[in-house]
């Protein structure tokens, strides 16, 4: 037996999976299971109840909110990855799908896990803190709406207590103009080494708002607030991106592992934030 | 540990049993009802080598739990020639040497059905691209292409 033992609940209902963690403190909720399985086939992680909620019934969904999207917690990759609705309205979602893990992966796992999970090298925290997306949350007590950029703490930490389930994504509607996504990573689809995800809005030529966010590089996904700072009040302008770039290597403080070292992770930020700033400028208008 | 009780078809064979919790897919496959087809590589969702059929799409069963397929149903590289012999599949794997060592094979001609089912005429490029969960270890690639892209061809007809 490759995992640890535990206790397996099978949830009928959101509601009685959030009464199951509810009862159960020492349970985690098992959606595709792509990342949470293997973890525990490696015994990393031994959670001594499994919650499964594969089986909640209209749960997968993507659909219109407003002028934006709303995906329930068990919607696969693959869904998200073709929904045209995503592709209309958060087409940042799109491109980064284009980097992330791989087409049986993908079949399974779900965005909802995927952003529970919270690996610091994860492509779709970035992308959620990028576009300003809301997470909402349910326990027994209530749902709350936790902004993106605040649910990510650190690595594998998330805002989400204990008794609390990812119930559903909310992407806005498309605020800024301009978007772009850039991964590298050693091989397609594996862990990434650097990513950022940047949205871009210009007025009269100018940067109005940007939002430059990394992955990969720091214990969770964040804002590269100086490289932001650069850029808004002025054209995207070589002198600009050049700004920006240095600005986004100097805000992170990357690790060295087997896959890169600190040096290079810093340079990538730098050479991606430039990459991204621009191809976000020329998408606007 | 509670034992579970779970019913789902493998290889249109209906099944029943009782299973510990944490048993996984491959294992069960292997060990239960002794279809050793599916291996084991990596156990963590990486290398491909135990890709079933998950009603009907693809899925690596190191990564499933027996527990978690109440009412599904499984394909695996046993169930997937037909009475008359080999899969297409099977037969454009054996037709362009598609094997080495034949560890990664199950998984391959999995996966090779399943891109033949998504992609009409699928390119060099496009089955690399879709091999990419898929690793052979003997680094035989290039016939692994080519045997899917003429198993694709037959499949068509």
């Amino acid at each position: 037996m490759k995992p640890p033992r535990f206790r397996y609940l099978r949830a009928g209902s959101v509601d009685g999976a959030v009464q199951a963690l509810a009862d159960n403190p020492d349970a985690r909720i098992l959606a595709g299971g792509q990342s949470l399985i293997a973890m525990m086939n490696l015994r990393l992680v031994r959670p001594a109840c499994l919650i499964d909620i594969n089986r909640v019934p209209d749960l997968g969904y993507i659909r219109e909110e407003g002028d934006g999207v709303a995906i329930g917690a068990l919607a696969r990759h693959n869904e998200v990855k073709h929904s045209e609705l995503v592709r209309a309205r958060c087409p940042l979602l799109t491109e980064a799908y284009e980097s992330i893990a791989h087409h049986t992966v993908r079949n399974r796992g779900t965005l909802g896990g995927n952003l529970c999970h919270a690996d610091p090298s994860s492509e779709t925290p970035a992308v959620m803190i990028a576009v300003g997306a809301t997470l909402v949350l349910q326990s027994v007590g209530g749902t709350r709406a936790v902004g993106a950029e605040d649910f990510f703490l650190g690595t594998y930490e998330t805002a989400a207590r204990q008794d609390e389930m990812l119930v559903e994504i909310r992407l806005p509607g498309r605020g800024a103009d301009g978007w772009a996504f850039a991964e590298i990573s050693n091989r397609h689809g594996d862990f990434a080494i650097a990513v950022i995800a940047t949205t871009l809005s210009l007025e009269n030529g100018r940067c109005a708002a940007a939002r430059v966010v990394a992955s990969g590089v720091g214990e969770h996904a964040a804002r590269l607030v100086p490289a932001e700072q650069a850029l808004v009040g002025g054209p995207v302008d070589e002198t600009r991106l050049d700004a920006a770039a240095a600005a986004a290597a100097g805000a992170v403080d990357p690790h060295s592992d087997s896959h890169a070292d600190a040096a290079y992770r810093r340079d990538a930020v730098a050479a991606l934030t430039r990459r991204t700033v621009r191809r976000a400028a020329e998408r606007c208008g | 540990m509670a034992q579970v009780s779970v019913s789902f078809t493998v290889n249109g064979r209906e099944v029943t049993a009782t299973v510990d919790p944490r048993t996984l897919l491959v294992h069960f496959l292997r060990e239960e009802l002794k279809l050793t087809g599916t291996h084991v590589g990596c156990d963590t969702s990486q290398c491909g080598a135990c890709t079933v059929h998950l009603d009907g799409r693809p899925a690596k069963s190191c990564a499933l739990l027996a527990v978690q397929l109440e009412g599904c149903a499984i394909t695996t590289i046993e169930g997937v020639a037909g009475a008359d012999g080999m899969h297409p599949m099977q037969s454009a794997f054996k037709e362009h040497h598609g094997l080495q060592c034949g560890f990664c094979t199950p998984g391959m001609v999995m996966m090779g059905i399943d891109i033949a089912s998504r992609h009409d005429a699928p390119s060099e490029e496009t089955i690399r691209s879709e091999l990419e969960g898929n690793l052979c270890r003997c680094t035989g690639y290039h016939n692994i292409v080519r045997s899917i892209a003429a198993g694709a061809q037959s499949m068509r007809g």
